[in-house]
């Protein structure tokens, strides 16, 4: 059964890869940033099946992609999964400071707190003139151990790298969810005090999802910046953040996969809203929302569990 | 001397714009237990509403003075509007979902908002510095204000007044509290909860126009104004405490002041020292200053 699923996951990867071939450039462009943020949507995920909403993703979000900026900028170097690696690594220590504080809070205070942090660094950025103050600054194509597509066919190696990061964090946290930590967020957003008499601390529990929201976050950044090319304050913005819980809503938090298919669907909507009215598009945006809390209380992923019923039953 | 005058004045401007914003929301919060982002929009419906009518009224050849009068009534018409749309219309059927759930929901109404102002008013700025320099400026201590800002301070305080006076002294404000401590336990007594969620609601988002339309004589209208003044209105509260209308007041002074500080000492950290304020406060007092007790959940 492993060996299977293990199989079916390579053959979604290769088939994934191959797709960002055939596309046409703007769309593999899509997909690219719709995977590089359902990462960051993944790692809410994990937050929000503890209970815990943050409106402050965007803060790894930001650190990852200017830590790509920044590291491939002052120490020249375009080697992708070494900067991959660095923002993963910078906004785990961020979160390990952070989380201390945070992991003390609970519902609408967690969310307005983790704001806050996102809002220093975004007042922060946007006053630094080396860091190219409200406009940001262009960050280098990434390089595979010196190696790159080039020419036409550039991006398809920040599309590669996001489809195979997709992939194995999605693997990874399957597993985790499965495992007694990632039960024990359930029970945690069920009834914490239970929790604590069981004898387990809530707040490790809840520190530790909480740095690997981060990291992820961290990762999605870094793909993003990446990809586009370019880095600005506006990823550590407050919209930012709530774009993410959007997209983790739109998903729904019932499987791994659920944010890859709502981040897609997400940019699709925007891109879409965007080019048949380019004044309503947030108007589209916000019906959408509305439309799926009150008739999809649980994702766009709920429709497919409830097919999946209806064929059982 | 002359740096510390200036840095407080400036403070005391800021904080009582700010505190006219903050008081609509907490005040929704406190009643309705709903944080409304959407509240950035009765800010900027205000904020367009008077701008642009009392551009039509001076149009018309109508003396200055009497663009007051069509600045206020701009915000109370629009807010009375909008609120009762969002309320009416929306958020009536959302009741009793999670808190987290009714941010989304009025982050929705927000974005849906901001396009209606551009459907409605387009994407150019609007203008409307009349009411601003009719009064002239003071000199004072060598520092030059305007008089309007001045009015301004006391335009805010004398509607933190009223709502203080309203919420203690009045029947309807005492109601009021009783829903604000047990909803339940007011609903049972036979207080008519969901009419008091509207009023609330329609009074909280005619705050937040009644904020935009005094701001708008001295800045340039434009879209995404609502957006930035929501975060700022939600760090003012949570620094207070959520629905205590007195900790929107001490919120509101230590963001004006902090900010203002920052402005001539360090331009720079103008953001970072709100919020780091912010953080700070949280750090200590996790549910703000005036915060209102919850039980535990067992």
């Amino acid at each position: 059964m492993r060996s299977f699923t293990l199989l079916l996951m390579a053959l979604a990867t290769v088939l994934l890869l191959g797709l960002g071939w055939l596309l046409p450039g703007w769309l593999t462009f899509l997909l690219t940033i719709a995977l590089a943020k359902s990462l960051v949507v993944l790692g809410l995920l994990i937050l929000m099946r503890a209970g815990l909403v943050s409106f402050g993703q965007g803060l790894y979000y930001c650190i990852g992609a200017y830590c790509v900026g920044i590291a491939g900028h002052y120490f020249d170097t375009q080697n992708a999964l070494l900067l991959m690696l660095l923002a993963m690594i910078i906004s785990t220590l961020v979160a390990a400071v952070i989380g201390l504080l945070l992991c003390r809070y609970r519902d609408i205070f967690f969310a307005m707190f983790s704001m806050a942090f996102s809002m220093i660094l975004y007042g922060v950025l946007i006053k630094s003139a080396a860091f190219g103050s409200s406009d940001g600054f262009n960050v280098k194509p990434p390089l595979l151990f010196g190696w790159s597509p080039g020419g036409e066919s550039g991006p398809l190696l920040a599309y590669g790298l996001a489809v195979v990061a997709v992939m194995v964090v999605c693997s990874l946290l399957w597993r985790y969810l499965r495992s007694p930590m990632g039960y024990a967020g359930e029970a945690v957003r069920e009834n914490e005090i239970r929790v604590e008499y069981l004898g387990v601390s809530v707040q490790r529990i809840l520190y530790t999802k909480y740095i690997i929201a981060a990291a992820m976050a961290g990762l999605g950044g870094a793909i993003t910046a990446l990809a586009a090319g370019h880095i600005d304050p506006d990823m550590a913005y407050w919209t930012t953040s709530g774009e993410f819980v959007f997209i983790a809503l739109m998903g729904g938090t019932g499987h791994v996969a659920a944010p890859v298919v709502g981040a897609t669907l997400f940019e699709l909507l925007r891109t879409y809203a965007s080019q048949i009215s380019p004044y309503t598009w947030q108007m589209i945006l916000g019906i959408a929302l509305l439309a799926i809390i009150l008739f999809l209380p649980k994702g766009v992923w709920s429709l497919l569990e409830r097919i999946k019923k209806g064929k059982t039953s | 001397m002359t740096l510390l005058i200036a840095m407080l004045m400036d403070g005391l401007i800021y904080a009582s714009w700010l505190f006219v914003i903050a008081a609509g929301l907490t005040l929704i919060y406190g009643v309705m237990r709903i944080l409304n982002m959407a509240h950035g929009s009765f800010y900027a419906i205000g904020a367009y509403g008077g701008a642009s009518l009392v551009g039509l009224y001076l149009a018309g050849g109508y003396p200055v003075w009497g663009s007051y009068f069509v600045l206020l009534a701009a915000a109370l018409l629009g807010g009375l509007i909008t609120g009762l749309l969002i309320e009416r219309g929306l958020l009536r059927v959302m009741y009793g979902r999670d808190e987290v759930v009714m941010i989304l929901v009025t982050y929705a109404a927000l974005l849906i908002l901001e396009d209606v102002i551009k459907l409605i008013w387009g994407v150019d700025a609007y203008f409307a510095y009349q009411p601003y320099t009719l009064l002239g400026r003071v000199k004072f201590a060598g520092l030059s204000f305007a008089y309007y800002d001045i009015a301004l301070i006391v335009v805010s305080a004398a509607i933190g007044f009223l709502l203080w006076w309203g919420l203690n002294n009045t029947r309807y404000g005492k109601l009021l509290q009783a829903v604000i401590h047990d909803r339940d336990t007011a609903s049972f007594l036979g207080v008519n909860v969901t009419r008091m969620f509207t009023t609330t609601f329609v009074i909280g988002a005619m705050l937040g126009a009644l904020a935009g339309a005094l701001t708008a004589p001295g800045i340039s209208v434009m879209p995404g104004i609502g957006v930035e003044v929501i975060i700022l209105a939600f760090a003012v509260v949570v620094i207070g405490g959520l629905g205590s209308i007195g900790g929107a007041l001490l919120g509101a002074l230590i963001v004006g002041l902090s900010r203002s500080a920052a402005v001539h000492l360090l331009p720079d950290a103008e953001l970072f020292v709100i919020y780091g304020v912010m953080a700070l406060v949280l750090a200590f007092r996790p549910q703000g200053l005036f915060a209102i007790a919850s039980a535990r959940k067992i």
